[in-house]
């Protein structure tokens, strides 16, 4: 069917149109939809509670002190882990054979599939180092998850200082970690923070890798050691074993807004940071 | 104290299998300005970075011959290149101001260097500031970021932020070439006054204002030195043919 020029365009428009609806459309449906029904259960209770009688009754605060633990730790390792890899791979190396591989290794790591690295976790942290289920084993397990993802935007963040700043560091008679760490870093930090924020609500909803690792036990957590239940996991267990469905969904309805929370300070951080540096 | 300053003696620089300098031989002396002139892509930039071994950053770059400074080969093994570089001063064709405020870019080279009193630093920045002929423009807004300057102001800065390393040397490449004509005066007036104190070397394509500045001039062509002597002379009655060519504008 050959249309002419100006029906084509109003057609591909309005079908264009149509596919921004429909993508916007399924994330309003989701939200609207988990905060219709989890909304009417949360109150402050609900947040400053612990589960009670199996999750049956009572708030998800042991939960949340879960996520926010699980999720701490696995930043503080994968920060310096990542950050650093990304330095190195940009200032300290030319592209050869050796960078192609490690950043491969980092792709590769990126397409993993969560529930593997959940039994990765258990074999390695849980069994074999004796840590038990416990933040630390999640911890780790959530580090490794978010590591290519934090080599990956700050080797961006890093590329995109212009060359030009090293060049004038360098003539002003400084070494090269100076210029790395007085010039580079400091122009690359928007880009940082946005992986590593981007990483904090990936993180937040991770349940496959969390839940071999980190355990389920609702008490609030005393250490390291200690397994957590984080929210994602509750809601799992409480949705399949038909526990509360209620506070199932809010749980659910917390996670999401913490997550859209996570992601609208994104926005304007970067937004912040972008006017501030250009 | 030896009048001459740098001594480059069968200098050759290449990058990778390429070559950009071939054999060149040069004396510059103490408390000059000398000028570098030759069309585009004659090695006046890889001559200036050679001296301050800025091309060492850059693949493959690898040199034979020496380049004496105060009598030692800058290329030898065992130099202290992060000192050599704050000897001398590099100015770039575009104003590079780091995205930070006026004090902070003066202060910057001082800094690394391990300076740490506020007091001194202070004192620094004021006397660069006024050695390259800004002070009087932004002694009020020191804070304010370097990038709301003009690009006169800008290149200005470049200059005060290498003085506040008290180089022997100011190396400029093109300093002027995207500046209005009052900026460029501005900045050939610091460079008359700073001869005094400084051996200065101005990498130019604008062979009027190598004229107007520089006390000897060299021609670069292709990678070589053609020729180099007093200005009044290089620019009245050149020996070689092609310098002569490249002054009536027979290309270049």
């Amino acid at each position: 069917m050959r249309l002419g020029p100006r029906l084509e365009q109003r057609v591909a428009t309005a079908l264009l149109w149509v596919m921004t609806a429909m993508t916007i459309g399924v994330l309003v449906f989701i939200i609207v939809f988990v905060l219709r029904k989890g909304l009417p259960v949360i109150d402050v209770g609900f947040l400053t509670k612990n589960p009670v009688d199996m999750g049956k009754g009572g708030g998800i605060f042991s939960t949340v002190i879960g996520t926010v633990s699980l999720t701490a730790f696995a930043i503080l390792i994968a920060t310096p882990l990542g950050v650093g890899t990304a330095i190195y791979l940009t200032e300290y190396t030319w592209e050869n054979a050796m960078t192609r591989v490690i950043r491969f290794g980092a792709e590769c790591l990126a397409g993993i599939p969560s529930i593997i690295f959940g039994l990765f976790g258990f074999i390695l942290f849980v069994t074999k180092l004796g840590f038990g289920w416990s933040i630390l084993s999640g911890g780790l397990t959530l580090a490794f998850m978010i590591l290519p993802t934090i080599i990956r935007t700050s080797e961006e963040a890093i590329k995109s200082v212009p060359p030009d700043y090293r060049t004038v560091s360098f003539s002003l008679g400084s070494t090269k970690w100076q210029t790395v760490t007085r010039v580079v870093l400091p122009s690359a930090l928007p880009g940082i923070v946005t992986g590593v924020i981007l990483s904090v609500g990936r993180s937040i909803g991770e349940t496959a890798a969390v839940i071999f690792t980190a355990g389920s036990a609702l008490r609030i957590p005393t250490s390291v050691f200690s397994s957590s239940r984080t929210m994602s996991v509750h809601f799992y267990i409480m949705a399949r074993e038909g526990i509360s469905m209620p506070r199932a969904y809010g749980t659910a309805a917390v996670l999401i807004i913490a997550i859209l929370a996570v992601n609208i300070a994104t926005y304007y951080l970067m937004n912040r940071f972008i006017r501030r540096y250009s | 104290m030896d009048p001459i300053a740098i001594q480059v003696s069968r200098f050759s620089h290449y990058f990778g299998s390429e070559r950009a300098l071939a054999d060149l031989n040069l004396d510059v002396f103490r408390n000059e300005i000398l000028g570098v002139i030759g069309p585009a892509r004659s090695g006046k930039s890889t001559f200036l970075c050679a001296l301050n071994r800025l091309n060492d950053l850059v693949r493959g770059s690898r040199v034979e011959g020496t380049i004496s400074i105060e009598g030692r080969d800058i290329y030898e093994s065992g130099t202290d290149v992060i000192e050599l570089r704050r000897k001398l001063g590099m100015v770039f064709a575009t104003p590079i101001p780091l995205p930070r405020s006026i004090f902070e870019n003066v202060a910057f080279g001082p800094r690394m260097a391990g300076v740490r009193q506020r007091t001194r630093i202070s004192e620094i920045v004021r006397d660069s500031l006024e050695k390259g002929g800004l002070w009087e423009e932004v002694k009020d807004r020191l804070d304010t970021s370097a990038l709301k300057l003009s690009g006169g102001q800008q290149q200005r800065l470049c200059l005060a932020r290498i003085l506040a390393l008290k180089p022997d040397f100011i190396l400029l490449d093109e300093p002027t070439s995207g500046l209005d004509p009052i900026s460029t005066m501005k900045i050939e007036d610091s460079l008359r006054k700073l001869k005094k104190d400084y051996t200065i070397i101005l990498v130019t394509n604008n062979t009027r204002q190598a004229a107007r500045v520089a006390d000897r001039t060299a021609f670069f062509l292709n990678g070589e030195l053609v020729e180099a002597g007093p200005s009044a002379r290089i620019f009245t009655a050149p020996s070689d043919p092609r310098t002569d060519d490249y002054l009536r504008g027979r290309f270049g």
